[in-house]
């Protein structure tokens, strides 16, 4: 039972992380793929901050009376790689913004289909001015 | 939480799919705060749950409201990501426990940042201290990686305006 109560955060985290990876496999969708991405990031997050917390400790603000911290280490990696993770978020949003501008849709298997079909249509032009 | 991001699988509605996410960004949140991160509790909350569901509810105006339901074969995916999940599970057994304050990740640098900062750099909060001063070259690098991406986000949209409007011009 104790070894479950201490491993427990890290099935959690597991979990939630293959959620995140299911999702961007297993979607075509371009803003679910983008939605996985994030679930993915907070399950690393999640994972660095409980392996971070010590029993009994406090925030890591220094104060009188107080001799357990947590470790702040982990908190200021994810601080940074927080702000990061939205970064890159809206540089993948603003993409499937410019793609739907460019396909009319944000469905991977639309838009493959229309890639093929502008391929197969330059090609038969290039064949027609060999002639 | 788990629970939320399931639904956010199953969800075909774009619309609520964002609208989950930022519940799931606020429960990450509350969770972070259990684990004594506050200030990465409220990083996320306003940046995870406020900014990106703003972010996200612009691309969908932009877009479309709808998830195309597939009918492919979810079998593989879900074969993959189970194998993975059990790999990962396995290496998880010989972690050290919870809360374990003789973790080899609470030894190196961290027992000085509990310990100095107070008097080498003088905020009472430590994660100050280090994110502004033991680890600045860090934060800086964020802030380019932050500059890379607006340039990125500016590019893109920019462009994908100014074709539009000369069409209208061609066409007056």
């Amino acid at each position: 039972m104790q070894y479950i109560h201490d491993h427990f955060n890290y099935w959690i985290v597991i979990v939630l992380m293959m959620t995140g990876f299911y999702m961007v496999i297993a979607h075509k969708n371009m803003i679910k793929k983008i939605v996985g991405l994030n679930i993915f990031q907070v399950s690393v997050f999640v994972f660095y901050i409980s392996m971070g917390k010590i029993e009994g400790g406090t925030a890591p603000i220094l104060a009188d009376g107080i001799d357990v911290y947590s470790n702040p280490l982990p908190h200021v990696l994810i601080l940074t790689a927080i702000v990061v993770g939205v970064a890159t978020t809206a540089l993948g949003l603003a993409l499937t913004v410019r793609i739907n501008d460019s396909f009319g849709s944000i469905e991977e298997d639309v838009i493959e289909a229309a890639e093929n079909a502008e391929d197969d249509k330059t090609s038969a032009l290039r064949a027609g001015n060999r002639k | 939480m788990a629970i939320t991001a399931f639904g956010l699988v199953y969800l075909s509605s774009l619309f609520a799919v964002a609208m989950l996410s930022g519940i799931f960004s606020l429960s990450a949140a509350s969770l972070y705060l259990v684990m004594d991160a506050v200030d990465v509790a409220f990083t996320e909350a306003a940046v995870g749950a406020g900014i990106s569901t703003v972010l996200m509810l612009g691309t969908l105006a932009l877009t479309t409201r709808r998830e195309k339901t597939s009918k492919d074969n979810k079998a593989l995916p879900l074969v993959i990501v189970s194998a993975t999940g059990a790999l990962l599970i396995y290496a998880t057994l010989d972690m050290p426990p919870y809360g374990d304050p003789a973790a080899p990740i609470n030894h190196h640098v961290a027992v000085r940042y509990i310990e100095k900062s107070g008097i080498e750099v003088g905020p009472p909060n430590i994660v100050t201290s280090v994110l502004a001063s033991y680890r600045g070259y860090d934060t800086l690098g964020e802030v380019t990686v932050i500059f890379t991406a607006a340039i990125g986000v500016m590019a893109l949209m920019g462009r994908s305006r100014k074709p539009r409007r000369k069409q209208k011009k061609d066409r007056a």
